[in-house]
């Protein structure tokens, strides 16, 4: 809407402002006279043109604000004259206005002629931070979201990629025809130092998204007409945040608050990241194991020592596992190498656990937030998925494929870009206060002491995997407790019918067969066993459920088949043996008897032990008529008589390695010998 | 001060090695590997017995030799031998990683509690590093924490 601002001020000629100049010269204009004493608010600007007379700005901040828009003082002097504050000793509104549309003109390269003022301007751009007007401006609440953002982003972008720039110089250069429109504020956008967005970004409290474009322009002369009434107070209550968080205009600002600005996570970022993190893991208050984030995080496409490192950072209790905070500091490293900027030395301030607990205390609630809050924004933003990402820069977004979405918000970053930032940054300025949260930094603690515990899941995976591998080694015990059972049974069974019983058992249990079995087959061999084999006893010679189990042995089995034979015939002798044997031994007896396999195992092992040796033959005659006692000493015997047969195999293998070493000494020694004599022919002489 | 920090992996080849004087890299190569020898006798010869910290840290591995340096490489029958002792101290880990550290004792004797010490911030540094997901046992350690630590141990005690 257009009104004539000059109407009742007899100052110059009708002014006719724009909407958004109207918004920003009453903006300017209230800040100057509340800077003033703490002038009245900026009223429409209605009001403010209607009551000319009341209000007037103090010549300081005007001053000021002059200044700041780094036209000469002469230009200055100039526009002081034309807007007629000269005249009437004061800056009225109207002279204000006027003021401000000369400094437009001037900065647009027109000359300061009252007639400039006629034509439609850009708004005035005042460099100075404390200018909040302009901050206000840059809201082109009125451009549609779409438009702001798209420079906002670029912006961002642009800031990102050169940090190094110093942008002095682009916030001067008029980018904007005379006839600026909106959309020309694209270039105006990138050149605001990403720190300036980005502190104007902390600083905004949760608003509405106007508000946060107002925030985010501070360097940014206004595009165009900025936002209606509804930034008013909002964008007042940022200015004074910005104000206070002012920056300098180097892009880097590394003197400013915000020196960490690229380190610093948006609200849109952190509910992209926690969104994340519920993909991986559905409980945000839990954690994700090492190998789950590197898979995740693999998917980056970065290079796995700068993962690693990254990992090093962001991992800060070092426990293999990352929980949400961390999550979100390795999310953000990686999105911010991905933009091109160089991995810092160390975590830094603003990623750090501690800090992000506190400050997004409690990210379920922002993430409804927001969800309401995007809601309500017009249906071209896209909320969250938007990517934080899409701040930092506009493609990378689609590097990370693990998130669909960001395909299709890259599409639509340049409209949804700027006001997602916006929003997320006007949530961002809320949870600066720390203080909000001591519960979180417990929880930070509590989750910090959860990973501990869960970074040794992996290994006891793999213990329980070991554990799973080993079959072998079966506890024979438990065969006792069969046996037990068994024992029972068998010994009445045994009684009444040696043979009969042996038979029937025979064929039954081959299932249970101890692992120890083909072990055992194997020692057979070996002779060692016998010794080593829990189950005292005698060899019984059960070997049919022997055969029956598996012979990883064929020696073994070639020992056992003969056995075999002999065993039925061995059975029978074998059983009254063993009946006598279990009063020493009743587990054992049990055994023997009913896990045939077991026994089998065990026995076999015996007798296949002896078999092997001269001893087996032996075996079979002591079981027969020897009692307990006289069986132990068979079995100590043996032992003896199988370790002196090893000693005796080592000593030979010795002696016959020593005999040949020998061979050869004596070999050299008569090589050696044959030279020299023939190097002393002459002593022959 | 130590002069040299190596971390060696169970296989015997190494995943880390850091000297100070660079130049003679390679004759600390030469030494960490003549004292793995000697790491590999004290571990045998301790034979079943339980692994606890104590016996982690094997103390000192070789007597202090003169440490050579020779004056130009292209000459290297030509040495000058300069006072400097050199001790070395071995520490194995459970997992039989093994740290070798050579110590120069001209400045300071290091007392043995020091020695530990070192090696305990080794050992933790090494755990950390391999608490990273993208670090693969066996790989050369290109950690840059745990090269700070190692840059801290080797200043400090300069």
């Amino acid at each position: 809407m257009e009104a004539a601002a000059g109407g009742g001020c007899g100052s110059g000629p009708p002014l006719l402002l724009s909407e958004g100049e109207q918004q920003c010269y009453s903006e300017l204009f209230a800040r100057c006279v509340g800077a003033a004493g703490g002038g009245p608010g900026s009223g429409p600007p209605e009001a403010a043109r209607t009551v000319p007379g009341t209000v007037t700005a103090a010549a300081g901040p005007v001053a000021d604000l002059f200044r700041a828009s780094q036209l000469p003082a002469e230009t200055l002097h100039q526009i002081t004259e034309l807007c007629g504050a000269k005249r009437v000793g004061y800056f009225g509104p109207t002279q204000f206005y006027i003021a401000l549309k000369l400094i437009a003109a001037a900065q647009s390269g027109l000359p300061v002629r009252i007639e400039s003022i006629k034509c439609e301007l850009p708004l005035p751009r005042f460099m100075m931070s404390k200018t909040d007007a302009e901050i206000r401006f840059g809201n082109p609440a009125e451009l549609h979201g779409t438009k702001v953002q798209i420079p906002y982003l670029i912006t961002e972008k642009n800031t990102f990629k050169r940090m190094d720039d110093e942008d002095k110089q682009e916030t001067q250069s008029p980018t904007m025809s005379p006839l600026a429109s909106p959309p020309s504020s694209p270039p105006h956008y990138q050149r605001v130092p990403l720190s300036h967005g980005y502190s104007k970004l902390r600083s905004s409290t949760e608003q509405m998204h106007p508000a946060p474009y107002e925030a985010r322009q501070p360097l940014v002369q206004p595009e165009g007409p900025s936002s209606g009434a509804p930034g008013a107070k909002p964008p007042r209550h940022k200015a004074s945040l910005i104000r206070s968080f002012s920056v300098e205009r180097e892009p880097h600002d590394n003197s400013s608050n915000y020196p960490d600005e690229p380190w610093r996570i948006t609200e849109e970022q952190r509910e992209y990241y926690v969104n994340q993190f519920r993909s991986l893991q559905p409980d945000p208050s839990s954690f994700i194991s090492g190998s789950v984030a590197k898979n995740f995080f693999t998917k980056s496409k970065l290079s796995i020592p700068e993962l690693s490192y990254i990992w090093e950072l962001s991992d800060a209790d070092c426990d293999g596992a990352l929980t949400l905070p961390e999550f979100c500091a390795a999310f953000h490293l990686i999105v911010a190498r991905k933009n091109g900027y160089p991995l810092p030395e160390g975590l830094p301030p603003t990623l750090q656990p501690e800090y992000l607990q506190a400050a997004f205390p409690k990210p379920k609630r922002e993430c409804t937030l927001f969800d309401s809050y995007s809601e309500s924004m017009p249906a071209n933003q896209q909320p969250r998925d938007l990517n934080r990402m899409e701040k930092l820069s506009i493609k990378d977004t689609a590097d990370f494929p693990v998130p669909t979405q960001d395909v299709t918000s890259d599409d639509k970053q340049e409209q949804n870009k700027t006001r997602l930032a916006l929003k997320s940054t006007a949530d961002e300025a809320l949870p600066k206060d720390m203080s909000e949260d001591p519960a979180t930094s417990k929880d930070s603690n509590s989750l910090k002491a959860r990973p501990r515990s869960r970074s040794y899941s992996s290994t006891s995976i793999e213990e329980a995997m070991k554990r799973g591998e080993d079959p072998p080694t079966p506890p024979p015990r438990p065969q006792k407790t069969h046996s037990r059972a068994s024992s029972l049974d068998l010994n009445k069974v045994f009684q009444p019918s040696v043979p009969a019983t042996k038979s029937g058992l025979l064929p039954p249990p081959p299932a249970l067969p101890p692992r120890p079995c083909p072990s055992q087959i194997s020692h057979h061999n070996v002779n060692s066993e016998r010794s080593a084999h829990p189950k005292p006893p005698t060899q019984l010679p059960n070997y049919g459920d022997f055969r029956l189990q598996k012979q990883s042995e064929q020696v073994s089995e070639a020992e056992i088949h003969p056995q075999l034979n002999r065993a039925p015939s061995q059975v029978a002798e074998s059983s009254p043996t063993k009946k006598d044997i279990p009063h020493s031994q009743p587990p054992s007896k049990p055994i023997r008897r009913k896990f045939r396999p077991e026994n089998s195992a065990t026995e076999s092992q015996e007798p296949p032990s002896t078999v092997g040796g001269p001893v087996s033959a032996a075996s079979g005659k002591p079981h027969a008529a020897v009692q307990k006692q006289s069986s132990k000493q068979k079995k100590a015997i043996q032992t003896a008589i199988r370790k002196n047969k090893e000693a005796n195999a080592v000593l030979a293998r010795l002696n016959s390695e020593l005999q040949q070493q020998l061979k050869e000494v004596h070999q050299e020694r008569i090589a050696l010998e044959n030279q020299l004599e023939q190097l002393r022919p002459v002593t022959v002489l | 001060m130590a002069v040299c920090v190596a971390v060696i992996a169970k296989e015997n080849y190494p995943l880390y090695i850091r000297s100070i004087p660079t130049e003679n890299e390679l004759k600390f190569h030469y030494m960490v590997h003549t004292s793995l020898d000697v790491v590999d006798e004290k571990i045998s010869a301790m034979g079943k017995a339980l692994v606890d910290q104590r016996e982690l840290y094997l103390g000192l591995l070789y007597p202090t030799e003169d440490y050579k340096v020779y004056p130009s490489h292209q000459s290297p029958c030509v040495e000058s031998t300069f006072p400097n002792q050199l001790c070395r101290y071995g520490y194995v880990t459970n997992s039989k990683v093994k740290f070798v550290m050579v110590v120069d004792s001209s400045n300071t004797a290091l007392r043995d509690n020091e020695i530990r010490s070192m090696f305990r911030k080794l050992h933790n540094s090494y755990t950390d590093v391999m608490c990273n997901p993208f670090y693969n046992p066996g790989d050369r350690i290109h950690s840059r924490a745990f090269d700070s630590m190692v840059t801290s141990m080797m200043i400090q005690v300069c």
